[in-house]
């Protein structure tokens, strides 16, 4: 079982600092690592709406909207608000916990448009990994595997 | 083969997990609400169901397509046009629910092989055979309110495949019939392929719990701790005589692995898994155990027993608070 906690100073430290640069680096990821993979499948309905991720323990949130060129930070209000723990977003991302069990156990939270949240979360099911992984350094990459393996 | 086991597949992704991890067949469907699960950003297009097949049959499994709602008027083309698809495509079989559909599937593709959807709502031999005898299904999936010794009689008296539900989430089990969420929202399951379409669906986290609505009709309202469960009409808790309760069902999970033996010895030719919904997680971890389950009772029935393993694994899947054996398993007729 994937062992992670995190130190509650980190949350606090986290939290303090300023909106953009959490949810710039996660824009920037986003494009680099998933923005490939979505041109495979239908992301339309993504486009010009706005998200809130909340990673709860860390006390971080990544907000941003999606346009037709990719990720980009954006404070307004969200359309959708997904919270969990750092463990259970990484189960979810390394495909070990399926959104649904969390979901039925209240560890996964998701508050607002639920026709956008299902499809955000069918489209992320529907993202091959490879697709994925295959955009991560290597040594990333190999981590990674051995996590959706394990 | 007997007990083939049929896995769920939403998507590519999903699909082959399903192969990978041992499922003899998948049943996906198109992107529309041709099938019962027309939930947005699910389900496959045309390259994509082409893709599926190719990776199913280079695997030597096979892929069925749910074509399982009831065509209206209006839109007759869409569901015919489906069935044309799935028939150039090289499906191996259809699941279909509604009869006009069936005769254009004979009519323009003999050759395509028909499977009779849980959503035919056939539940005696009578029935199946009307199908077979019309439209020469070659397999009908059975509705999950009968006994099992019900369910042995219809297998006696038919030479139709029988497919049984072994796993998943359960409902009120009028399948085929069921009008209930269309009280909230004008849609019925059999038509617009869900049972509480998304766009009607709101949660809210309020000082009281976890509130879920269809339409702004209150369906249920958990405590902190509480497991949650899918948002329908049939699952909600609901005030009657001053009493507040599941009213019409408590949302529990399928789970027939203890009767494998039993559905072994009378023949049943497969077993399926429910939850096209579901992410590619659940359908390798609910397809290794089947897999794995069905291998041990095929070879040693008398000695069956399910691992405490498989069970613990599957419980933690299943949507509710608990699993049951549904009616394969009541004293009642």
């Amino acid at each position: 079982m994937l062992n992670l906690a995190f130190p509650p100073q980190l949350a606090t430290l986290v939290a303090r600092l300023p909106l953009a640069p959490p949810s710039l680096a996660f824009s920037m990821a986003a494009n680099r690592l998933l923005w490939p993979a979505l041109q495979t499948l239908d992301w339309q309905p993504l486009v010009g709406r706005r998200y809130a991720i909340r990673v709860k323990d860390l006390g971080l949130s990544f907000r941003f909207a999606v346009s037709q060129s990719g990720f980009a930070p954006d404070g307004g209000a969200p359309d959708l608000t997904i919270s969990a723990t750092a463990r259970d977003f990484l189960l979810l991302l390394s495909r070990r916990e399926d959104p649904d069990t969390l979901f039925f156990s209240r560890r996964l939270v998701s508050e607002g448009d639920t026709e956008l949240g299902l499809t955000v979360k069918n489209l992320l099911d529907a993202l091959d990994p490879e697709l994925v992984l295959g955009r991560l350094p290597a040594p990333l990459a190999r981590a990674a595997r051995r996590l959706m393996a394990a | 083969m007997p007990l083939d086991l049929i896995c769920p597949a939403g998507s590519l992704v999903s699909l082959k997990a399903a192969i990978d991890h041992g499922a003899d067949a998948v049943y996906m469907g198109f992107r529309d609400n041709t099938n019962a699960r027309a939930f947005p950003g699910l389900n496959f297009d045309e390259a994509q169901a082409a893709e599926g097949l190719r990776y199913a049959h280079d695997r030597g499994r096979r892929v069925l397509l749910a074509l399982n709602t009831y065509p209206q008027p209006d839109t007759w083309s869409r569901w015919t046009g489906a069935v044309d698809r799935a028939a150039k495509l090289g499906m191996d079989a259809v699941i279909l629910a509604d009869a006009g559909l069936m005769r254009y599937a004979v009519k323009n593709h003999p050759q395509l092989r028909l499977h009779l959807s849980v959503q035919g709502s056939a539940t005696s031999y009578e029935a199946v055979n009307f199908y077979r005898e019309h439209f020469g299904i070659q397999r009908a999936v059975l509705p999950r309110v009968l006994s099992l010794p019900q369910v042995e009689n219809v297998v006696k008296h038919t030479d139709v495949e029988i497919e049984l539900f072994g796993f998943g989430g359960l409902c009120v089990m009028v399948e085929g019939r069921c009008l209930l969420s269309s009280y909230c929202t004008g849609e019925s399951p059999n038509s617009a392929g869900v049972c509480s379409p998304a766009k009607a669906v709101q949660w809210k986290e309020t000082p009281a719990g976890l509130e879920s609505r269809l339409n702004g009709v209150l369906l249920d309202r958990y405590g902190k701790d509480e497991k949650a469960g899918y948002p329908t009409l049939c699952k909600g808790r609901f005030e009657v005589g001053g009493e507040t309760y599941y009213a019409i069902e408590e949302p529990t999970s399928l789970n027939t692995l203890d009767l494998l033996p039993e559905m072994l010895k009378m023949g049943i030719a497969a077993i399926k898994i429910e939850g096209r919904q579901r992410s590619p997680a659940y359908v390798t971890q609910v397809t290794k155990v089947w897999r794995a389950a069905i291998d041990a009772v095929k070879k040693n029935a008398d000695s069956f027993e399910p691992a405490p393993a498989w069970q613990a694994e599957l419980n933690k899947l299943s949507e509710g608070q608990s699993h049951t054996l549904g009616a394969y398993h009541r004293p009642w007729k």
